[in-house]
């Protein structure tokens, strides 16, 4: 199994920390994991990426050109990495501020709205925790109980009340994600 | 070595892994991409436990002297900075070496020349291994490629410093400095007394006794006779870490028809490019040095008789690429692939360059 994974949305939106808690996740279950991180000015304005690998054997480049699945939360994401998922992947985007959807006809398009969702639950810093639960619907490589485990772990303590709240959001992404187009 | 699994950036595997060496002194200043390793350490606090001495330096030369300082002393000390904060200390890394001082250097590099980008490079190899500072010097250099080797690094470094009494380097770059992976760090190791470091670096300005001769720390020699059997000393000590000190991987080589030379973050995107390779049934394998001074000569010359072309794969102009031909002695193809300026290749186009540069042409 190798899993390679983007996720980019506007900085602030919590993309570093959901890979970080992604790659947790997979050293729960005792996976191989890189988290490289496209850093500097590109999160002042711009989209904040992170591509995160989880694999049965040890990751060779933790640098990509193509992925399997990429979580886009934004626009400008969109357009930067629609082509670049491989045919037959995954594309999930939240619908938040996308005026030109995704268009490509041989990857599997799925839609979550966590952003409405994370103002309907009054706390819009779970919003990349809804998107993760929804990653995880449609791509459970890991499992819940270890991303509860690599939440504890990438938290500090002082947020560990949190932990149910969190839970909650990942469980509402699993609802809420929709497949909007299959691959032909 | 630690049984706990940690998940870091390479920065802080650097600062955490000099904590638990036992490293007695930091001084550097923050630079994109390396400033992860003194907010660690600031973070850690380890003056609270250890005693290590963590310090913000007001430069980078500031930094280095401060390095000088504590190495005349035959303490533990480091500094880290990126490729412009690096060139600032190039004067202080010749006095070190002409002092015959040991210390730890990190140079976590970025793109360049000048202030350049922020994004990883390896454009300072040319500084690192052929001299940055003035006259005839070598820096012990180590080039991980991994996070753990981030951590597993420091002490090594710290050994071939001590051992050679020579300044050693880790360089690295943007992507190994700032990607998170799953390290183990080494256990805790007690700060070394006074009295040990008396007894293992006699030649440290810790304060005289009376059973012997003031120490004398100094690149300073005015009799050029006397400055030239200091430099035939160094030199005869640098033939020695050539003998002794030369470390590296090889990779799939023993069947293969064409190797990758690469470095560092280079050399994890031509693993990747070895896999690709082979499914299309090229067999491909690489050399990856990991000392790139003492640098692995001898084992690319080995390889230049049964392949049919090396690609050095180097985020920089080509630059180590020179030395994979002194290896290589005119026995076979040599070429040069690499991205500039901060841009990282993928390892799709290192294979495209591969079959256009060497398979095919």
């Amino acid at each position: 199994m190798l899993q390679e994974i983007v996720i980019s949305g506007f900085g602030g939106q919590g993309v570093l920390s959901m890979g970080k808690i992604l790659a947790y996740s997979g050293i729960m279950e005792d996976k191989e994991v890189s988290w490289m991180p496209a850093y500097g000015p590109e999160q002042r304005g711009g989209t904040a990426n992170v591509t995160v690998i989880i694999a049965d054997q040890p990751i060779s480049s933790p640098i990509v050109s193509q992925f399997d699945v990429a979580i886009v939360l934004n626009q400008p994401s969109l357009d930067k990495f629609e082509d670049k998922v491989k045919p037959g992947g995954i594309l999930i985007y939240d619908g938040y501020g996308i005026h030109h959807p995704p268009t490509r006809k041989d990857i599997n398009v799925y839609k979550i709205d966590a952003m409405d969702e994370s103002m309907k639950m009054s706390n819009t810093k779970v919003f990349n925790m809804i998107v993760l639960g929804g990653l995880l619907k449609v791509l459970p490589i890991v499992k819940l109980e270890n991303v509860m485990k690599g939440l504890k772990k990438s938290l500090p303590e002082r947020y560990h009340n949190t932990l149910p709240l969190n839970e909650e959001a990942i469980l509402r992404g699993m609802e809420i994600i929709q497949l909007e187009r299959k691959a032909e | 070595m630690s049984q706990e699994i940690l998940l870091m950036k390479g920065n802080e595997a650097i600062a955490h892994a000099a904590i638990r060496y036992g490293v007695d002194g930091y001084f550097g200043y923050p630079i994109t991409p390396q400033s992860e390793i003194i907010e660690t350490l600031m973070d850690a606090a380890p003056w609270k436990t250890t005693g290590m001495v963590v310090l913000q330096a007001e430069s980078e030369i500031a930094s280095i002297n401060m390095v000088y300082g504590g190495a005349s002393c035959g303490k533990y000390v480091m500094t880290s900075s990126s490729s412009p904060g690096m060139s600032l200390m190039q004067e202080g890394i010749s006095y070190l070496a002409g002092s015959e001082l040991p210390c730890l250097l990190v140079n976590v590099q970025r793109g360049g020349p000048g202030l350049g980008t922020i994004q990883p490079s390896q454009a300072d190899y040319f500084q690192t291994v052929k001299g940055g500072g003035h006259g005839d010097y070598r820096l012990i250099t180590l080039a991980p490629n991994s996070v753990q080797e981030m951590a597993d690094f420091v002490a090594l470094g710290f050994e071939l410093a001590f051992k050679y009494r020579n300044p050693a380097m880790i360089l690295t770059d943007g992507v190994i400095g700032q990607m998170m992976e799953k390290v183990r760090l080494p256990e805790y190791r007690r700060r070394r007394t006074e009295q040990e470091i008396r007894q293992q670096c006699p030649w440290a300005t810790l304060g005289k006794t009376p059973d012997r001769e003031p120490n004398i720390i100094t690149s300073l020699e005015l009799d050029p006779e006397i400055e030239e059997q200091n430099n035939i000393r160094f030199q005869n000590k640098y033939r020695e870490v050539e003998k002794n000190e030369v470390r590296y991987e090889e990779i799939m080589c023993d069947d293969a028809d064409y190797i990758f030379v690469a470095f560092g973050s280079a050399s994890r995107i031509c693993q990747r490019a070895i896999d690709l390779a082979r499914e299309e049934g090229y067999k491909v394998g690489m050399i990856r040095p990991i000392t790139l001074w003492p640098y692995p000569y001898d084992i690319i010359n080995r390889y230049a008789d049964k392949v049919k072309g090396f690609l050095t794969v180097e985020m920089n102009a080509g630059q180590m690429v020179e030395d994979v031909r002194l290896g290589v002695n005119g026995k076979t193809k040599v070429e040069y692939y690499g991205r500039m300026g901060g841009i990282v290749p993928g390892p799709d186009e290192v294979l495209v360059a591969l079959k256009e540069k060497i398979i095919n042409a």
